[in-house]
């Protein structure tokens, strides 16, 4: 008698849990405005990346022309497969002190995997992710970026 | 001639009186069937690519996404285009697979398929035959098309295409138990086989509504069991992607896959549309007992539509299941087919029994 009101049971329980499933289902079917198919070429000038999206790695200038690299190549190191070069120079500080600096970030997109680490591992927040997802070009060596801009230099006050 | 969007009796008594007498009777039967082939024939095609075409926007909107919009406004060609493709395909046989059966096979799931699609009334008139053991006429024919499936899977030669194959038998085998005895609940409280009176039957109040509980029920398993015996999600064993490649059909390509594909729609449009007649009144416009402005308002409303209507209504839920829940193990299947089905059922029949002795229903 109890395996029978056991059997009893699980019937109704099992549709109860189809029942669930069911509505989840007919949530997403009957609030089409929540679908989030993009389409894409047509909403090229409105589409908006979401926050987290990992396009490619860039290093913000700010309006002076001026950056938070400071040359250590942590970034370098952590990169996983070798996408990252970092050339530095010596500089003379007006102070007469012999300092290194950021010469060239070399970037190879082409060759990044968007894992997000060399951004984790810079200890002065120097690059970060951009949003830009169309990459296509038709020149391989194009994908080879520096990314500190010329004539950039450290910005103030960045503690090294 | 006289057209009459709701009635097709005219239509058609027209064109057989109008055959009758410029032609022999050979002649004019051999041309009657000639045309009520070539309009199955059209109608299926079509609709089979409405189906499709259907299911991958229903499929998209359950998973929040748009489904095909390239091809024509909202994707609406996509499925043509994807069919001519298919028939433009190299067909490719398997060195060793058995020749003969090989090529059969699609024909017999197909030839099934039509032959069941026969018995459904469209509308008054529009059925092309019907006779006293419709229902079981139906369950017989819809169980030849596991044969094809069968010798598809064995004459291909290829252990995905045997074991998919041999799944979809044991799966059609079981549910077939299921749907029939489902249906036979409905020929209880019906008191009858036979379409038309099945669906006369139901001018006052549809089954599901006047049998009530045990109609319910056997609706609920009739779904279950209907969508089993199409081989669709969740109960594609047969043709499970991730384990088996394509499961019976993997080699087939072309135009006898897309026969397959084809079988695979009108047997998910029979199961809606036996449905649809048995338990929703077939193309019965919704009646209230006594409410006669509102049962005029309904009439109004031809019966074609209200057949596809409620055939659309079904298949939407045939394809809600599909979206919605995971594919069973084997053993799941059976067991839901044989400790729960298959016991409901038999307990189900025997209460549409006693309601109909007692005459406890509406
Ligand atoms: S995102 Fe990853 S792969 Fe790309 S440069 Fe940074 S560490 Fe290297
Ligand atoms: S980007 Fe960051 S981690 Fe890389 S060299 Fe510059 S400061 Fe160091």
């Amino acid at each position: 008698m109890k395996s029978f009101i056991e059997y009893i049971v699980s019937v109704f329980k099992g549709l109860w849990t189809l029942l669930v499933g069911m509505k989840v289902t007919a949530k997403y079917f009957f609030t089409p405005w929540n679908h989030v198919t993009q389409q894409y070429p047509e909403n090229r000038d409105t589409l908006v990346m979401f926050e987290r999206f990992r396009g490619e790695v860039i290093m913000p200038h700010t309006e002076n022309n001026e950056h938070l690299c400071t040359g250590c190549g942590i970034c370098e190191i952590n990169c996983p497969n070798g996408s990252i070069e970092i050339i530095s120079k010596s500089i003379l500080t007006p102070e007469g002190k012999k300092k290194r600096i950021i010469d060239q970030h070399i970037y190879h997109l082409g060759m990044c995997t968007l894992c997000n680490l060399c951004v984790k591992a810079c200890p002065t927040g120097a690059i970060v992710m951009g949003q830009k997802f169309e990459h296509a070009v038709w020149d391989r060596a194009l994908l080879t970026k520096v990314l500190n801009q010329p004539g950039s230099k450290i910005a103030e006050g960045v503690k090294e | 001639m006289a057209f009459n969007i709701y009635d097709f009796t005219t239509l058609t008594h027209s064109i057989h009186v109008g055959l009758a007498e410029s032609f022999s009777p050979v002649v004019a039967t051999t041309i009657e069937w000639i045309i009520v082939g070539v309009t199955y024939l059209l109608f299926v095609a079509l609709f089979g690519l409405f189906l499709v075409y259907a299911e991958r926007k229903v499929c998209a909107a359950f998973q929040q996404r748009l489904g095909p919009m390239r091809v024509g406004p909202w994707g609406l060609l996509q499925t043509i285009a994807d069919f001519i493709k298919l028939l433009m395909k190299e067909l490719i046989m398997p060195r060793k697979a058995d020749w003969f059966l090989y090529n059969i096979a699609p024909f017999i799931v197909i030839i099934a398929s039509f032959m069941a699609i026969a018995i459904l009334p469209f509308a008054p008139g529009l059925q092309s035959f019907d006779f006293d053991i419709g229902i079981f006429y139906l369950t017989a024919v819809s169980s030849v098309g596991v044969i094809g499936i069968l010798i598809a899977g064995w004459s291909s030669n290829n252990k995905y295409s045997l074991i998919g194959a041999m799944r979809s038998g044991a799966q059609i085998l079981s549910y077939e138990l299921s749907v029939s005895l489902s249906l036979l609940t409905m020929v209880v409280f019906a008191g009858s086989m036979q379409f038309s009176t099945i669906v006369e039957g139901q001018r006052d109040a549809w089954y599901i509504f006047s049998g009530h509980i045990p109609a319910m029920i056997a609706f609920i398993i009739f779904l279950i069991a209907g969508t089993a015996e199409t081989n669709r999600g969740p109960f594609d064993l047969a043709e499970a992607e991730s384990e088996l490649v394509a499961g019976f059909h993997t080699e087939y390509s072309g135009v006898k896959f897309a026969m397959f594909f084809l079988a695979e729609y009108i047997n998910l449009f029979i199961i809606s549309a036996v449905a649809a007649t048995v338990f929703l009144g077939g193309w019965m416009p919704l009646h209230f007992g006594n409410l006669e402005s509102f049962n005029h308002v309904m009439d109004f409303i031809p019966p074609v539509v209200w057949f596809f209507g409620k055939v659309l209504f079904v298949i939407f839920i045939i394809m809600w299941f599909k979206w919605t829940f995971p594919r069973l193990r084997v053993d799941q299947i059976l067991t839901l087919e044989w400790k729960y089905l298959l016991p409901i059922n038999l307990v189900n029949i025997l209460l549409m029994a006693l309601v109909v002795l007692t005459k406890f229903h509406f």
